[in-house]
């Protein structure tokens, strides 16, 4: 089996899901699929999942790399709240684009790199240690913010929000580019390997030689430079920052995406693409409900719903079971784990 | 109490059986307590002991044999209900909750009450008396955490006694007490022995059942060596059973007399880590392979780590090639180009859900670091040899390893160092747990390794392995290096003498 083929199959399930998820909605609403052009832009509902689910995505590909490590980051959607604040405060100083950028990024690092240095150096259980970002970032933003909307009309900065570069929007074009340098950097070098190898045996890899606290602290940083960007971008998208809402919850739905693209919670083999992909799932789920005319009430029920069937799918129980049905004796992921006890 | 065999057997194991995945654990286990016996339960890791304590008290299922409590087959579905047949065990980290009181901790579950109501003076006057009878005079009203451990202790063996009554397990009891709450302990066993209670004691401490233990039963590799009374055995003969040489098949085989193949290597002065391992001093020449014997806990594995820099070294310094050298961490003792496979496969060695290629590439790209990758074809190429060169069991390099068995597991850890092609090899227990073929290849490379000049340091158990490849065997006890034998001294009566001689010939 070549790489392409183990690939494809890595990712065949989350393709089928997004698949079936977007036939539904097809179903409930007949010119679901149909896009234009209008003003050298892409319009229309698929374009719309894409560009509305650009914050999810770039979490995602953060939290797929904090996952794999064994770890949790809570605090990505408060770190988008900083960054947004960070953002919109440096365009009312009257900085340009790559100054503004550049306080934003180097916010998220930061962040990043606390969370890092209380998980690897600290040891403290990444759940807690990412809780205080999450719980005092709002407070940073609205400090930043000074307590109101902060709020901007830079064109520069509102077009990383809105903009569009060859028709297709700014968010989407950020989101692709971002999720395809840190595929190929994880998978080009060596880190891919070395990240998997401490989310499934942190002492032996370190009794390997492996760096694991170099690692663990890049992880969490490169989780906290991509809540910056979508921070950038939620915040240029309503052109300004709101301390109180910018990513609120989302760093739920970005380890949502991340369990849906097929990452264990346990650390260990990781897809990107995979959860790329479940973030377009979460998306789909939300466009499609709120386009289906639900009455909105039933939204959050229906997605929770979706997830669950979608999560059983996955469960190692379903998948035992389906082997068994198939009277087909092959061994899967819930056996390793046994054996390698 | 050499009367004590002749009592009617209180629980009685026939023939116990346990498997694992890939291992036997327990291999038709015999085992007989009687009513006022305290019973020493020995062997080293991975012995079966835990494995026997767990079939008993229902944590595992037995695969196969009986168990008689006073006669009745019984088939405890977990300790719970062993301990509702009369099975109470007590671990070593104490498993009660820490931050409620101690009379809550003797009763929970269990608490008298009236009206529906926990009645707290009946329950404080009842924890009063209940201790009384262990000697302990304490508030029952303080959390049990204000407690010494040595208390906390004996407030789970009233617990355990009080709900089951017949057979108390005590699974290294004594491992964080000091001398005088030791004594103390004993006091309590003893109270209990002549109520007629019959006690398992695990320990490490062999002093400690030679004092307060009438029989002894010693596993080794999940099967039964014997059952000896305490008065009827002495030190040797009890290590020689744990290590597995009988005295009868006395071997005048010595260890290797040909001398290393190169110069001084490694000198260690006065290494050491504080509370782990004294001090010594050691020199490695090339191709010289230093066996290493004592005890689980004499300090063998912690020498090895202080070595390799996973506990670093707080005292003394290393030479290499007469270079000073300062290891820090694992990560400067690979680049210092040393390995170390260690004693617990599965928990420090192995990435189980990662491929065989990728655990055997996992050092060498460690140390190249993270953007200097191995190109996937030379990846291929370094497993494919090592697979075939060591004889790795496997369908393809892309199988997780945790599906590997164990000695096929052993062989990819050795891949893995070999491929940084180090000077220095640190290998701790590496036949443990293995097949008997897996075995002879395992000492056959060691044997191979040295011939090409690197040095080796193993740590065994098995005796007679480590007479036929080592040219020094350093004995440890009690965390200090107590002895050195070289060449013809090194035989396995040598040994056993220097791990079991009583007395500390050097007192810090």
């Amino acid at each position: 089996m070549n790489g392409a083929t183990r690939f494809l199959r890595r990712i065949a399930p989350q393709l089928a899901i997004l698949a079936g998820i977007l036939v539904l909605i097809s179903v409930f609403f007949p010119g679901f699929f149909e896009v234009r052009i209008a003003n050298g832009r892409l319009y229309g509902s698929p374009i719309d999942i894409l560009n509305r689910g650009a914050p999810v995505a770039l979490l995602a590909i953060g939290m797929t790399l904090v996952i794999a490590t064994r770890g949790i980051d809570l605090s990505v959607g408060a770190l988008m709240a900083i960054c947004g604040a960070t953002a919109a405060w440096g365009s009312t100083q009257g900085y340009g684009l790559p100054a503004i950028l550049a306080l934003s990024v180097s916010a998220g690092l930061v962040c990043g790199l606390w969370n890092g240095i209380l998980v690897a150096v600290l040891r403290i259980q990444p759940i807690v240690a990412t809780l205080i970002l999450m719980v005092a970032g709002r407070g940073i933003a609205q400090l930043i913010t000074e307590g109101a909307i902060l709020t901007f009309n830079q064109e520069s900065l509102i077009f990383i929000g809105s903009g569009s570069i060859l028709t297709a929007p700014t968010p989407v074009v950020i989101w692709m580019i971002a999720g395809m340098i840190v595929t190929l950097v994880v998978r080009r070098s060596a880190l891919g390997m070395l990240i998997e190898a401490i989310g499934v045996n942190l002492r032996a890899s370190t009794l390997a030689g492996v760096n694991s606290r170099v690692l663990l602290i890049a992880v969490y940083m490169a989780s906290g430079l991509c809540a910056s960007l979508a921070g950038v971008i939620a915040a240029a998208d309503i052109r300004g920052a709101d301390a109180n809402n910018a990513g609120l919850w989302l760093e739920l739905d970005a380890i949502l995406a991340v369990v849906i693209g097929g990452t264990s919670l346990l650390g260990g083999r990781f897809s990107i693409v995979a959860s790329l992909i479940g973030a377009l799932i979460i998306q789909a789920m939300n466009t499609g409900i709120l386009l289906s005319g639900f009455p909105p009430e039933f939204n959050l029920v229906i997605k929770a719903l979706i997830v669950l069937t979608i999560l059983i799918l996955q469960s190692p129980a379903t998948r035992t079971a389906a082997v068994f049905f198939r009277r087909q004796p092959r061994p899967d992921p819930a056996d390793t784990r046994t054996v390698t006890q | 109490m050499n009367t004590v065999a002749e009592n009617p057997p209180l629980l009685r194991a026939e023939a116990v059986s346990k498997g694992f995945p890939g291992t036997i654990a327990l291999d038709a286990v015999d085992f007989t307590l009687v009513a006022g016996e305290v019973h020493a339960l020995l062997g080293e890791n991975g012995a079966g002991k835990s494995t026997l304590i767990k079939c008993l008290t229902g944590a595992y299922r037995r695969d196969g044999g009986d168990v008689r409590l006073d006669g009745q087959l019984i088939h405890p579905r977990d300790p719970l209900d062993a301990q509702g047949l009369g099975i109470g065990t007590v671990y070593q980290e104490v498993n009660l909750l820490p931050n409620l009181t101690v009379a809550e901790n003797l009763f929970l579950g269990h608490q008298p009450r009236r009206f529906g109501f926990v009645s707290q003076g009946r329950l404080k006057r009842q924890a009063r008396e209940t201790l009384a009878h262990y000697g302990l005079d304490i508030d029952v009203s303080r959390n049990l955490d204000t407690y010494s451990v040595a208390v906390q202790q004996i407030v789970a063996i009233a617990r355990a006694v009080s709900l089951s009554g017949k057979v108390l397990i005590l699974d290294e009891p004594t491992a964080s007490l000091d001398a005088n709450e030791v004594q103390m302990l004993f006091e309590v066993i003893r109270s209990l022995k002549r109520r007629g209670l019959g006690i398992v004691f695990i320990s490490h401490f062999l002093d400690q059942v030679f004092d307060i233990c009438d029989r002894i039963t010693v596993l080794r590799n999940g099967r039964l060596v014997g059952t000896q009374a305490v008065a009827e055995i002495d030190r040797m003969k009890l290590v020689n059973m744990m290590l597995g040489r009988e005295l009868e098949q006395e071997t005048r085989e010595t260890g290797r007399t040909d001398a290393p193949s190169g110069g001084p290597h490694l000198s260690f002065e006065g290494f050491g880590r504080s509370g782990r391992v004294a001090p010594f001093d050691l020199t490695v020449r090339r191709g010289e392979v230093i066996g290493m014997a004592g005890l689980l806990g004499s300090g063998r594995t912690e020498t090895a780590e202080a070595i390799f820099g996973v506990t670093p070294h707080d005292s003394g310094s290393l030479r290499r090639d007469g270079e000073r050298i300062d290891l820090k961490s694992p990560r400067d003792a690979v680049a210092a180009g040393f390995g170390f496979s260690p004693e617990d496969r599965k928990t420090d060695g192995i990435i189980g859900d990662l491929s065989i290629r990728e655990n055997i590439v996992l050092a060498l790209q460690a140390r190249a670091g993270w953007s200097r990758p191995i190109p996937p074809r030379r990846q291929a190429e370094l497993a494919d040899q090592f697979i075939r060169r060591l004889d790795i069991r496997t369908s393809d390099a892309e199988k997780p390893v945790g599906l590997l068995s164990g000695g096929n597991q052993q062989k990819v850890m050795l891949a893995r160092w070999l491929a940084t092609n180090p000077s220095f090899l640190v290998l701790d227990e590496p036949t443990r747990g293995i097949d008997v073929g897996a075995h002879a290849e395992i000492i056959r490379l060691i044997e191979d390794l040295c011939a090409q000049g690197m040095s080796l340091l193993v740590i065994s158990s098995e005796l007679d392995e480590l007479v036929a490849y080592s040219h020094r065997v350093i004995v440890v006890r009690d965390r200090r290096h107590v002895a050195e034998l070289a060449g013809a001294e090194i035989t396995t009566g040598n040994i056993v003498k220097a791990i079991a001689s009583h007395e500390a010939e050097q007192q810090a």
